[in-house]
């Protein structure tokens, strides 16, 4: 199931090619990736542990260098991180030097731009994401989830229009992370964006996305493109549909028949 | 959570606590010395009692301010200077790889060289005034800056350092916003030390030749069998020492709260 979007897409990857050198010989993370987005499309990677995730994302975000192939976005080949991308890590990485508040204002600072000017949308932010008071604490104060909900309005003060997330909820309990996922999405629903968002877990991505792109193992090639025609806004209890679970199943068959599932990292 | 004036009243406290904790071990040190003195009847002039180093420096109070005043200005202009100098030699090496393997490894070689060494050398460089002493300080407390500041500028999160690519910062905005408050408590580890290694080198000029300061006046009591004048030298640096550490630990608690030896103690101060 592959969408082929008439127009030219938000984001577009082609022939990616991606080696890291080392002592032994090169290692091929990724091996002629071809992905289309389409704006304020969901989107996410699925794979097991080592597959190239990450690398894929940091070479979207201008993070890493690519070896080979081209990523488009909006008309602009992305050769350095482009201007209106958000992204946020497996870990928070806030600064502990800053209250929760600057935290969140460090892409204004960085880019010069007014920080009382901007104050209000990230107070609006903090609100959205239930964090209503605590602007002026300090990370070290807060708990692992609120932390990560901090390091979500970071990179959604200047408006994005592109998302990147590297498993953001990874390390968070299964209560916590069932949460963000509902502010996620509602966040992306009231403010729509293109969202890349990698994640270990299968439900998660058929929860979230409009669609799941399954990776192989490393050196990471797309093996296949899944459509998530589920209703939105989607409720954590259409989980429990039967609908929700054939797109788990179908996802899982095909991590199986890719002999994928043994002692990998990839869980329903 | 804590309004800030809280916040300040805690660290207040602690450092009152501080301060009383270590006046009532030095007091409880004294009053062991002073009993054992008594007891024993050591002479005078081979271990003074406390009473008596401090009646010695009761009789000429003046005398004795002025020759600290001169070895506390020498250690503080050699800690700033070698601070300030340290700090953007830290930073240079930092950023350029030349100056690491050059300057760098240069101070490292020259860090093995007993710096005391060379403190006759400065003297025959500058005289015996103030600014060979300073100049001695100087080069003993540099090193400690540059490798603990170098050290913090380094330690950074790469995570932190992609966050902050990623939201298209340069170099300077890296350096200033990133690296350079994650080095802060390294360079206050750094301060910490080369306090210390500044008043030793102050002292170390002012042995080999000098008319003034604390180091003289060991020197010449010595000379003299006045063993009293010489402890009362000793016990006066000694107070020097403590107060410049503490200074500068009050002043990392103020600059750094979110550091995670500080925790707790000082929540909910803004860190500007
Ligand atoms: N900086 C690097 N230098 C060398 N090899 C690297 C580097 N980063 C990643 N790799 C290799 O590239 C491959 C893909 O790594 P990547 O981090 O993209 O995987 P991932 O799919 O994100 O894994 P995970 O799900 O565990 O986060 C791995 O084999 C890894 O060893
Ligand atoms: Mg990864």
């Amino acid at each position: 199931m592959t969408t082929a979007p008439a127009e030219p897409a938000f984001l577009a990857i082609d022939g990616l090619n991606k080696t890291y050198p080392s002592r032994e010989g090169n290692i091929a993370a990724l091996k002629h990736v071809n992905l289309e987005i389409g704006s304020t499309e969901f989107v996410s990677l699925v794979g097991p542990s080592g597959c190239g995730k990450s690398t894929l994302l940091r070479c979207v975000a201008g993070l890493e260098q690519k070896t080979s192939g081209a990523i488009v976005l909006s008309g602009q080949l992305v050769t350095a991180p482009p201007e209106n991308m958000g992204i946020v890590f497996q870990r928070d990485v806030l600064l502990d030097w800053y209250t929760v508040l600057e935290n969140i204002l460090l892409p204004a600072r960085i880019r010069g731009l007014s920080r009382r000017t901007l104050t209000p949308k990230a107070e609006h932010l903090l609100d959205l994401i239930g964090l209503t008071g605590f602007a002026h604490r300090f990370p070290w104060e807060l708990s692992g989830g609120m932390r990560q909900r901090v390091a979500i309005c970071r990179a959604l003060l200047l408006e994005p229009s592109l998302l990147l997330m590297d498993e953001p909820f990874g390390a968070l309990d299964a209560m916590t992370r069932d949460e963000l996922n509902l502010e996620l999405q509602r966040l992306w629903l009231d403010n729509a964006k293109t969202v890349l968002f990698v994640t270990h877990s299968i439900s998660e991505a058929v929860f979230l996305s409009d669609r799941i792109v399954v990776m192989s193992r490393s050196p990471g090639r797309i093996i296949d493109t899944i459509t998530v025609d589920l209703p939105r806004p989607r409720s954590l209890s259409i989980r429990e549909t039967p609908e929700f679970g054939r797109y788990v199943a179908h996802i899982r068959g095909i991590f199986e028949s890719f002999g994928l599932l043994r002692g990998s990292h990839v869980r329903a | 959570m804590s309004a800030p004036e809280d916040a300040g009243r805690k660290s207040n406290n602690h450092g009152t606590r501080r301060v009383l904790h270590i006046t009532f071990v030095v007091l409880g040190f004294f009053l062991l010395w002073q009993t054992v003195v008594d007891a024993a009847r050591i002479p005078e002039y081979l271990l003074p009692a406390p009473s008596a180093i401090f009646a010695e420096i009761g009789s000429a109070p003046n005398w004795y301010l002025m020759h600290v005043a001169r070895t506390v200005g020498a250690t503080l202009l050699g800690f700033s200077a070698a601070l300030v100098v340290g700090y953007i030699a830290a930073v240079a090496i930092v950023y350029s790889r030349i100056l690491e393997d050059t300057l760098f490894t240069l101070l490292i070689a020259m860090n093995s060289v007993p710096k005391v060494a060379l403190a006759p050398i400065f003297i025959i460089w500058m005289g015996t005034g103030l600014s060979s002493k300073v100049a001695i300080s100087v080069l003993i407390a540099l090193f400690a800056i540059v490798v603990d500041t170098v050290l913090g500028l380094r330690s950074v999160d790469p995570d932190a350092v992609d966050l902050f690519r990623a939201m298209r910062g340069g170099r300077f905005q890296t350096l200033l916003w990133l690296r350079a408050p994650n080095a802060l408590p390294y360079l206050f580890s750094g301060m910490k030390l080369a306090i210390s290694l500044a008043l030793v080198g102050a002292i170390s000029g002012e042995f080999i030749a000098s008319q003034a300061g604390l180091g003289y006046v060991i020197l010449a009591s010595q000379g003299a069998f006045q063993t009293t004048r010489v402890f009362a030298a000793v016990v006066l640096l000694g107070v020097i020492g403590t107060i410049l550490f503490l200074i500068i630990d009050q002043t990392e608690r103020f600059f750094c709260p979110w550091h995670i030896s500080h925790r707790g103690r000082h929540r909910g101060q803004a860190a500007r």
